[in-house]
């Protein structure tokens, strides 16, 4: 428990920043969709006898389709239904005028916002049959499930590209070249489609091939970065600042400064399906890729090799590391990383451009070190990361929601990174020990 | 007679767990050239930061030409008139010799440093010395000896009344050590007090006038160069007498075992062969930069050798790497535990098992289950003295850190053992412990070298002796029972 928190202890950061923005964004909310038709239907069960007709109102769009399509499921075999209407004021006031002449309407069943309509009141034909609408109810806006599933979606290939980073950072490196690998690996991918895989009408598999083939550039260009550093002793800063610029030239060159969307729809699985249930095929790769880093880092010899070098090279090699050969290897993962996000991301945006992820190197960089990794290398946790990578998106999420302009964001975030560290390196010196203070209070 | 330039008086200082320096006086006079003598860690370097400022002694006064001054800081130590020399130059490659010399004092007029003014008092300065070097000449470019100069030059700058060389000659040519010579003499006519720090001995009957002679952080007597011959000094440097502080020895070497022949890196080795027998401790001696280390490292692969080859039980190794080494059950002892030995930020089992990790896992997957029962199996064998096998290497003392090091090495059941200063920085008990490990190792048949710097150490435990000086090997002693500390230094010295 208290090595827990002494490698996570961000996660109270984390957590104090979701019940900030709960509070902060506690709002009437008025439920739409198939939750509103549930509610709604229920109620009506509820508080009306059979024998009433109900006439069902909504708008157009999928989300008033699921909401009526829902009531009435809830509805089917217990109350009659009439008619369910979609559309404008308009159109919904000619049809129900016409079934006035048919017969009596007993109730209308609407959708929040439908319910606000004005003709309901001033219609002296309409005013005297009850309206119902789902009940609003209280929550915080940033505890929306679709909130939170926009939140997963938005920090994904930041994620994605943290794992690597985190690898790079444990062995006392750095990689600035992952934001223009992204861009690299987003241009390879769909200009391979286009120009090879036959366009938009491109098959599956002719995808997959173009996709592996963009990973593996990323990946080579992070294993050249890697000889660099370990054949001729050239800091990672500066080989990877310049194989930023070459990445980055090499997407502009790839693509010739423009977009590329002529993919087939199929491309966009990755970056928009969703195979379990509700949550983004994206953010199911993220997790299970956290898993599996997870386990490598603590569980394999691999690990092992990678914090022993960060955590004193020269006492690594003489212990028998292959010290060149897994310093190789974690930059060849970083490349393979960036360039998976940048699938990530032409997937989401259903196109490739050279202009995608630039500055994420220092978000992913924010992302490891708020995720309590040392810089100075030897030390940090693959979830610890997870939490940086979070605890950045809430930040920025959060501050959507509560109308923080961007500009602002900026700084904000700014100043939570220096924190972070300010944080950790307390931490390190002593002077604050979040295990030790969890540890005696539950003692 | 007049009060003399520097008198330090009952200087004390200690750092965590090492008393460095207790109570040393120290006098230097005007125009003199003192030697400072000692073995290695006997206090030299320390009692010379004292004086620089560099650091604070916990008791003792400084006096300067009779007057007690508080040193708190190197500039102090300048202001006190104070140059030293250290072995590695403080200088800035990238700046020219005049720059240097002005470096934070930078001669102006109306606000604007003075290019002409500076250069001019460079000149005379290296007048003074007596060495003509061009101030516009960068300092990297320059010979160390022309660095040296550089250096001097600027103690003068400030007023120096008193300049310590610390081994000053150690990187020199004999031609360049005679003009140094020249300059020191040059100096003491000026009236400069020179404190000398060396450990040729034959430097210092040609130079100084007295010699002042530390041992364990304490002065151990004074005398005057002409009253002295160099057994003399000899004894009063390693002086100590050996009592029990060495477990009993019964073993008789058998075949050998590893043999090294005409390796060579550079000037750091040159030519270094030798055999080490089963159940042998060979103990390599000789000073700081004798070739020692640097000869363990090739052993290990931890270096790239330029010639020589390494064969164990018969069978010629090709060692390019440590992972070849260890293959080949050789393990290294590091002199340096902390910066080489041990990952200090990790856990005792980390650090055991790095590399061992071949056998504690498969397919990939460290078993940390066996790690935890070969770890316990040592932590109680070698008595290592800890809370937990989680604990983090950094948080042990220096014996116990040395005993996790010894069972790395001892789990790949090494044929081949190089101890590289096994106890140093090590408490007296733990010291015994180790030895007594040491022997049992040999006892096991195993070839042992031994690296140490501690002459007693050296006779307490090895079998032979071979003694290195600037790379090679000048000399073995293999009649133990009738080697002595005098006999080592000399071959040491040279």
């Amino acid at each position: 428990m208290k090595r827990f928190f002494a490698d996570y202890g961000m996660i109270f950061a984390l957590l104090v920043l979701g019940v900030l923005f709960s509070w902060l964004t506690w709002d009437e909310q008025h439920p739409t969709g198939a939750s509103g038709g549930r509610q709604l239907g229920k109620m009506i069960v509820k508080q009306t006898t059979q024998q009433q007709r109900i006439v069902v109102l909504a708008r157009d769009g999928a989300e008033d389709r699921a909401f009526t399509e829902e009531l009435a499921a809830q509805l089917a075999g217990k109350r009659e239904i009439v008619a369910i209407i979609h559309g404008s004021p308009q159109d919904a006031r000619k049809r129900i005028d016409r079934m006035l002449t048919e017969g009596s309407v007993d109730l209308l069943a609407c959708t929040p916002a439908v319910s606000t309509w004005p003709m309901l009141s001033s219609l002296p034909q309409l005013s005297e049959i009850p309206v119902l609408s789902p009940e609003p109810y209280h929550w915080p806006n940033f505890l929306k499930a679709d909130n939170l599933l926009n939140v997963a979606n938005q920090i994904v290939v930041i994620a994605v590209l943290a794992i690597g980073m985190t690898l790079v950072i444990i062995t006392a490196g750095i990689d600035l070249s992952v934001g223009s690998l992204l861009a690299l690996a987003a241009v390879a991918s769909t200009w391979l489609i286009r120009d090879a895989a036959g366009g938009e009408a491109a098959g599956t598999l002719g995808v997959v091939l173009c996709c592996l083939a963009a990973i593996a550039l990323a990946a080579a260009v992070g294993l050249f970065s890697g000889a660099m550093v370990t054949g001729f002793n050239i800091p990672p800063f500066i080989v990877t600042l310049a194989m930023m610029l070459v990445a980055s030239g090499l997407a502009y060159t790839m693509a010739g400064g423009q977009s590329i969307y002529q993919v087939p729809d199929s491309f966009a699985w990755l970056g928009r399906g969703t195979a379990l249930g509700s949550i983004p095929n994206s953010v199911v790769l993220m997790i299970l890729l956290y898993i599996i880093a997870h386990v490598m880092m603590s569980k394999t010899v691999l690990g092992r090799y990678i914090y022993a070098i960060g955590g004193n090279l020269e006492a690594a090699r003489l212990s028998g590391v292959p010290v060149k050969r897994v310093i190789l290897l974690v930059y060849l993962l970083n490349g393979a990383l960036a360039g998976l996000g940048g699938i990530i991301t032409a997937s989401q945006l259903k196109s490739g451009a050279p202009t995608y992820g630039i500055m994420y190197e220092l978000y992913v960089i924010a992302a490891v070190v708020v995720g309590g990794t040392s810089l100075m290398g030897g030390q940090g946790k693959i979830f610890g990361t997870l939490i940086g990578a979070f605890i950045i998106a809430v930040i920025q999420n959060g501050m959507n929601l509560t109308g923080v302009g961007s500009y602002m964001q900026k700084v904000v975030l700014g100043f939570v990174i220096l924190a972070a560290v300010l944080l950790d390196t307390l931490k390190r010196r002593g002077t604050l020990n979040l295990g030790k203070l969890f540890a005696s209070k539950t003692a | 007679m007049a009060a003399p330039l520097l008198s330090m008086q009952g200087i004390t200082k200690s750092f965590p767990g090492v008393k460095a320096l207790r109570s040393v006086d120290l006098a230097l006079h005007a125009g003199e050239v003192l030697a400072l003598v000692g073995e290695n860690g006997a206090g030299k370097s320390t009692l010379i930061k004292v004086l620089g400022g560099a650091h604070l002694p916990d008791q003792g006064t400084l006096a300067f030409d009779g007057e007690v001054r508080q040193i708190n800081s190197p500039v102090d130590g300048r202001n006190a008139g104070v140059g030293i020399i250290y072995q590695e130059f403080n200088l800035v490659p990238q700046l020219t010799a005049r720059e240097n010399i002005f470096l934070g004092q930078e001669k102006t007029r109306f606000g604007c440093f003075s290019r002409q003014r500076e250069h001019d008092a460079a000149l005379a300065l290296f007048k003074r010395v007596g060495v003509a070097v061009d101030p516009e000449a960068l300092c990297g470019d320059l010979s160390v000896a022309q660095q040296q100069v550089v250096e001097i030059a600027k103690a003068l700058s400030v007023e120096a009344k008193i300049i310590v060389m610390d081994e000053p000659s150690a990187t020199l040519t004999p031609q360049e050590v005679e003009r140094l010579f020249a300059v020191m003499r040059e100096l003491k006519s000026q009236g400069i007090g020179i404190i000398y720090v060396s450990h040729r001995l034959e430097e210092i009957f040609e130079i100084c006038d007295r010699v002042s002679v530390m041992r364990d952080g304490t002065g151990v007597g004074e005398a005057t160069i002409a009253d002295i011959n160099r057994e003399q000094l000899i004894e009063m440097m390693v002086g100590r007498k050996l009592d029990k502080e060495f477990p009993p020895r019964a073993t008789q070497p058998g075949k050998e075992r590893l043999v090294v022949e005409g390796l060579n890196r550079g000037t750091a080795v040159r030519d270094v062969s030798f055999s080490v027998r089963e159940g042998e401790i060979l103990a390599l001696a000789g000073l700081v930069g004798a070739g020692r280390t640097e000869t363990a490292r090739l052993i290990f692969g931890a270096d790239k050798r330029d010639s020589g080859t390494i064969a164990l039980d018969g069978r010629i190794l090709d060692i390019q790497h440590p992972r070849q080494a260890i293959a080949n059950e050789i393990g290294l002892l590091t002199e340096d535990r902390k910066a080489q030995g041990l990952i200090l930020g990790q856990s005792l089992r980390e650090n055991f098992a790095l590399p061992n990790l071949d056998a504690f896992s498969r397919f990939g997957f460290v078993a940390e289950g066996n790690e935890k029962v070969a770890f316990g199996g040592f932590v109680e064998s070698l008595r290592i003295k800890t809370p937990s096998q989680e604990q983090l290497a950094g948080n042990l003392s220096g014996g116990n850190q040395q005993k996790v090091v010894l069972a790395k090495w001892l789990q790949r059941n090494c044929d081949v053992i190089i101890f590289d200063e096994p106890t140093r920085g090590i408490d007296v008990g733990a010291k015994y412990e180790i030895y007594v490990l040491m022997n049992e190792l040999a006892a096991q048949g195993k070839a042992i070298i031994m690296i140490s710097s501690e002459l007693p150490e050296i006779l307490g435990m090895a079998d032979r002796i071979l003694v290195m000086h600037e790379g090679r090997v000048t000399g073995e002693i293999s009649d133990m029972p009738n080697a002595t500390q005098q006999m080592i230094m000399e071959l040491a010295v040279q």
